[in-house]
């Protein structure tokens, strides 16, 4: 057994909320540069010019990228021989939040309950998802996530019968659906098969693959490059305002599922795609 | 076309702005997103006025992250409109000229774009940090209590934005 205190998740969860709400990650930022050079409409290109310009101002001033710091989305994979010590983990998880955003200027964006709706105050609690893995390591990645592009994702249960074609069509409604609202250039994550919340895990998870890694299925990688294609044919463009710019990735994430269902979850993000992981 | 404009404004300025059009705002904008928007209907409804003077002015739908010490704001980019259609229509039958945010808005918001000259103006999402150097100054002026959807009072100095939809009823989307 490899203890671990409860003490240091709390001081990685605090480190990362902080970063990651000033700085994207080195694939993203690429992803957007690389846009900017592709676009050809004037006023997607001004609009991309913006963002990188933006991004440069956030990471040098410390204000965050966007002022929708998001609710913070936590995968914790823990290793099977990992004892945590001094303290639940849920609660060390929650108070790294509570201090990154308390110490970090980020927004508290988190209401106590849906329909009452009194702000937290500290962004707590966060949305953790746990996995028992193999080893001594612990894996925390954290993806803040921006509700604009929340509000437009899609769940689709799907007949089997549906097929492939059955899921682009999903893809795309979801896409075009979302358009201006979800902060265009957009990611796009994509859950297939599973049960009705595994299918949305997936697409969550989805977001958080580095951009330009495609799956390592045949039919899931072609399926990710047209969707990426058909999606910046739509013309939606940067903010909605018209480009060929509409998104920067489709991931696509699969897992078996029952004879009667073929489960479709499209996870929308923005260009604020904010994933950060952390070993420990 | 590149225009600069200053804020507040009237009906007749509302007026001459088209689709389409690139323009710095200059002047004082009220702040307010779903909480904020919730209590001032709730506040007309029960015959109490706003806590403003609403005529000709524009109303930013953001929340902005907390300001570090010294500084006026924290980030402060649009969030998303339609969230605000069904309190809107009220606020604009009461004077209101602008609105600034960003996506798509319901058939009801156009109509009373329409009907009371009030221009839409999208601001880019997710370019918080740029948009926060526009902005001079930062007040709350009701429902402190709701944090980051408090309302404020702001001046903004050459604001970037483009009229996504004009009071004609032409739009971009
Ligand atoms: S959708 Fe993304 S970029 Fe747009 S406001 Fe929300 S977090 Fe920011």
């Amino acid at each position: 057994m490899r203890t671990v205190p409860a003490e240091t998740i709390t001081e990685a969860v605090e480190a990362m909320c902080i970063k990651v709400c000033h700085e994207l990650s080195d694939d993203m930022k690429a992803c957007l540069y690389d846009a900017y050079e592709k676009e050809t409409s004037d006023t997607g290109k001004k609009i991309l010019g913006q963002l990188k310009e933006n991004l440069g101002i956030a990471s040098k001033e410390m204000i965050p990228i966007c002022q929708d710091t998001g609710m913070a989305v936590i995968f914790l994979k823990v290793g099977q021989e990992v004892c945590f010590t001094g303290g639940d983990i849920t609660d060390a998880v929650n108070e790294g939040v509570r201090r990154g955003y308390t110490k970090g200027y980020l927004r508290k964006s988190v209401v106590s309950d849906p329909i009452q709706r009194v702000n937290t105050g500290d962004n707590t609690p966060a949305v953790i998802h746990y996995e028992i893995v193999p080893g001594d390591k612990v894996m925390i990645t954290l993806a803040p996530k921006g509700f604009g592009s929340e509000n437009m994702s899609r769940l689709f249960m799907l007949k089997p019968s549906d097929g492939i074609e059955g899921v682009k069509n999903a893809i795309i409604a979801a896409a075009k659906d979302a358009g201006p609202n979800a902060c265009p250039p957009m990611v796009i994550g994509v859950g297939i098969g599973g049960t009705f919340e595994k299918c949305a895990l997936m697409a969550k998870e989805a977001l958080t693959r580095e951009a330009g890694v495609h799956s390592d299925i045949g039919y899931v990688r072609e399926l990710e490059e047209e969707m990426l294609t058909k999606i910046n044919e739509l013309g939606i463009g940067p903010a909605g305002l018209g480009g060929k710019i509409t998104a920067l990735a489709v991931n696509i994430n699969t897992y078996p599922t029952h004879i009667a269902g073929l489960p479709v979850a499209v996870n929308i993000c923005c260009h604020v795609n904010r994933h950060i992981t952390r070993e420990i | 076309m590149e225009r600069h404009i200053t804020v507040p404004f009237d009906r007749t300025v509302s007026e001459s702005l088209s689709a389409g059009d690139y323009v710095f705002l200059t002047g004082t904008v009220y702040v307010a997103r779903d909480a904020a928007h919730k209590r001032m209907t709730e506040a007309l409804e029960c015959g109490k006025g706003l806590p403003f003077d609403i005529k000709d002015q524009t109303i930013y739908y953001m929340g902005p992250s907390p300001a570090r010490p010294g500084r006026v704001i924290g980030s402060a980019g649009p969030t998303t409109a339609s969230r605000m259609d069904r309190y809107a229509p009220a606020l604009m039958d009461l004077g209101q000229t602008g609105m600034i945010g960003k996506g798509r808005r319901s058939e009801q918001v156009k109509e009373a774009m329409i009907r009371n000259k009030v221009t839409y103006f999208a601001a880019v999402g997710g370019a918080g940090a740029l948009l926060s150097r526009c902005i001079t100054s930062s007040e709350v002026i009701a429902y402190e209590d709701l944090g980051t959807e408090a309302l404020l009072k702001i001046t903004v100095s050459d604001f970037p934005a483009i009229v996504v939809t004009d009071c004609h009823g032409a739009s971009l989307y």
